[in-house]
């Protein structure tokens, strides 16, 4: 469907990747744990490699959570933009095929939040 | 002899002041005189058929307002000769009017100008001056809530950038976007969407418990612009109902279009309201109803009747108002939880609600508060004892739609994040929930224009890389002054003086907290 207007109604996406100057949008989720109330939403370079996302930015991220000391990323379960992924953590983001906006899903097993509710 | 009666009946008075203002043009096309009348589809083939609600003269209506207003603005001289800020329930109480002054304020200003706009595009003439008179109302209301409001910026923080803000801080760009949503659509969808669907369906949602809450916590300016305002809330509900029906009376082409913005608005009205349901779960020190009370009674009960009032023109109910009957149970403690979380970046404060008011909301909320949410509070009250008050120190997700983070869970499954994604022309995005993806595909090019507050500081269009300068420069949030915890805060410290405590004591309610 389209915008139904008055005139040919077409406008520029507002977050293109030429718009954040060299650098990535990349979203990760950590289930179990909505102690963070959304995905995170992340400024990376793109040449970063997926070791340095996870040293560097994720866990600082997820620094105040009590699971996050025994949260062990590289080897947990990954979903990239909903499908099944396996990172390599030398590769650089683009090269695993994290694009713009990505988005990446990880799951530690045994470490589900705390008193239950997934917090 | 007769005498010629000079003065005008009210019949006549009203007929010369809104029909006879339409004549039949002839030097110009109707379609040149109303341009956007057309394009939406909406079909009305006799305009004459628009029955007007309330059919208050001009003159009628300037006296009257004059009257409200004049009683009005002598309750606010007392309220502020007589420091009435003093005899509210709890200074915490004034973080509700931060959020209603710059999250809702401006929207009845933004009214204004929806108003206004669309009072000139109708070919009918009752619709057009049903319009004007409700933009002026709207504007009315945008300054009295101001007026009534000004008093507590004297002694308060985070009310002094209203208007500024509601252009820039991130959570207002969710009532920004709500608004400049409708107001950049056609005459007729600005009307489903604002009159209908917010004004009839879904503004009890905002307004009864707003000002009932004021009473309740001692907040008479706000308490009196409410009466002030509340007659023509009713006016303007009348209308709302009377649009919907006109428009689907009119020609049956009319009914799939209705429905879809039906089912738009409504849902872009409820995640609005998700701001009010942690306002009146969480900000109000006495408490009036829960928010799942409130979409009992005012949607579930009242909107069902309304529904059931329209199948007859073959309207159904909103798609996805099941998914928002199950979310009752939830949406004020996923939004506390998340202001809580980035208090660093509000011009209002957050706080650990104390342990009467979480008993309450497990009365309130027997099947999920004790189970899903005090647990949270339990942890962060723990960890701010042991001086680690709770911040989250990375910017969220933002739904492309709504602009709330994406923050919500599925329905039935508490403890799952509802999340949703999409590519459009080669580009990714991502929404909290099915139903603002529906909203996205039916429009993507309204909506690949977002101004998401997020993705502007990353792209540097908010005055700094941090969140602390955006937050001071960009969002004239006073850091340290405005926001962050309200224990120990100087609005929290300023009651207490003003109420002779020292600010050892702890704060009223929030008696879990270490202050």
């Amino acid at each position: 469907m389209s915008v139904n207007a008055l005139y040919d109604y077409k406008f520029e996406p507002r977050d293109k990747v030429e718009n954040f100057n060299g650098m990535q949008l990349l979203y990760v989720l950590w289930p179990n744990h909505l102690m963070f109330c959304a995905p995170f939403a992340l400024l990376v370079q793109p040449d970063m490699t997926f070791g340095a996302m996870v040293e560097e930015i994720l866990k600082p991220a997820t620094a105040s959570h009590p699971d996050a000391a025994n949260a062990d990323f590289l080897a947990a379960q990954w979903l990239l933009n909903d499908e099944p992924f396996t990172p390599d953590a030398d590769a650089s983001l683009i090269d695993n095929g994290i694009d713009h906006k990505s988005m990446l899903t990880v799951t530690t097993p045994g470490l589900n939040g705390l008193a239950g509710a997934g917090f | 002899m007769a005498v010629k009666n000079k003065k005008l009946n009210l019949k006549d008075k009203y007929q010369y002041l809104t029909r006879d203002m339409a004549w039949e043009p002839t030097y110009q096309k109707k379609k040149d005189i109303f341009p956007d009348e057309d394009f939406e589809g909406i079909k009305i083939t006799d305009w004459s058929q628009w029955e007007d609600p309330f059919r208050l003269t001009m003159d009628a209506y300037w006296k009257y307002q004059a009257e409200k207003e004049k009683k009005l603005y002598a309750i606010f001289d007392a309220f502020a000769q007589n420091n009435g800020h003093q005899n509210i329930s709890d200074a915490r109480y004034v973080n509700a009017l931060k959020l209603f002054l710059t999250g809702v304020s401006p929207l009845e200003h933004a009214a204004f100008q929806g108003y206004a706009k669309v009072g000139r595009q109708f070919s009918g003439a009752g619709a057009r001056v049903a319009c004007q008179m409700q933009a002026i109302d709207e504007l009315r209301h945008s300054q009295t809530q101001q007026h009534a409001m000004s008093h507590y910026n004297k002694h308060f923080n985070g009310l002094h950038d209203a208007a500024y803000m509601h252009d820039r801080v991130w959570f207002l760009s969710v009532p920004k976007s709500f608004f400049d949503d409708a107001r950049s659509a056609g005459p007729f969808e600005f009307l489903t969407a604002i009159s209908f669907s917010f004004e009839y369906v879904l503004t009890n949602l905002l307004f009864v418990p707003f000002m009932s809450g004021a009473a309740y916590n001692g907040d008479m300016a706000t308490v009196t612009f409410g009466f002030s305002a509340q007659s023509d809330e009713a006016r303007h509900m009348t209308l709302g109902l009377e649009v919907i029906k006109f428009i689907l009376e009119q020609h049956e082409d009319n009914v799939p279009i209705v429905q879809r913005w039906i089912d738009k608005w409504f849902w872009r009205g409820f995640r609005l309201l998700s701001l009010v349901s942690m306002m009146m779960d969480y900000m109000l020190p006495n408490k009036v109803m829960s928010w799942s009370e409130a979409w009992e009674v005012y949607y579930e009960q009242n909107g069902g009747a309304l529904f059931k009032d329209l199948e007859r023109y073959g309207i159904r109910p909103p798609k996805y108002q099941d998914v928002a009957n199950d979310a009752k149970h939830h949406i004020s403690h996923q939004l506390w939880g998340t202001f809580y979380q980035y208090s660093q970046a509000t011009n209002f404060h957050t706080w650990i609600p104390g342990k009467e008011e979480m008993d309450w909301m497990s009365e309130k909320y027997p099947e999920t508060f004790d189970k899903y949410y005090r647990p949270r509070y339990e942890h962060w009250a723990k960890e701010h004892a042991e001086g680690r008050r709770f911040y989250n120190n990375t910017l969220p997700q933002l739904c492309q739609v709504c602009q709330v983070p994406t923050l919500f869970t599925e329905m039935g499954e508490p403890t799952k994040l509802s999340h949703r994604q999409m590519n459009y022309e080669g580009e990714r995005y991502h929404f909290c929930s099915e139903a603002c993806c529906d909203i996205f595909k039916h429009e993507p090019e309204k909506y690949v224009q977002a101004w998401l507050p997020v993705h502007q500081i990353y792209q540097g269009n908010c005055e700094g890389g941090d969140v602390e300068t955006v937050v001071q420069k960009y969002y004239h949030i006073n850091i340290g002054e405005d926001n962050f915890e309200y224990v120990g805060s100087p609005d929290h410290k300023r009651w207490l003086s003003i109420k002779g405590k020292s600010s050892d004591d702890k704060a009223e309610g929030s008696k879990q907290d270490a202050a």
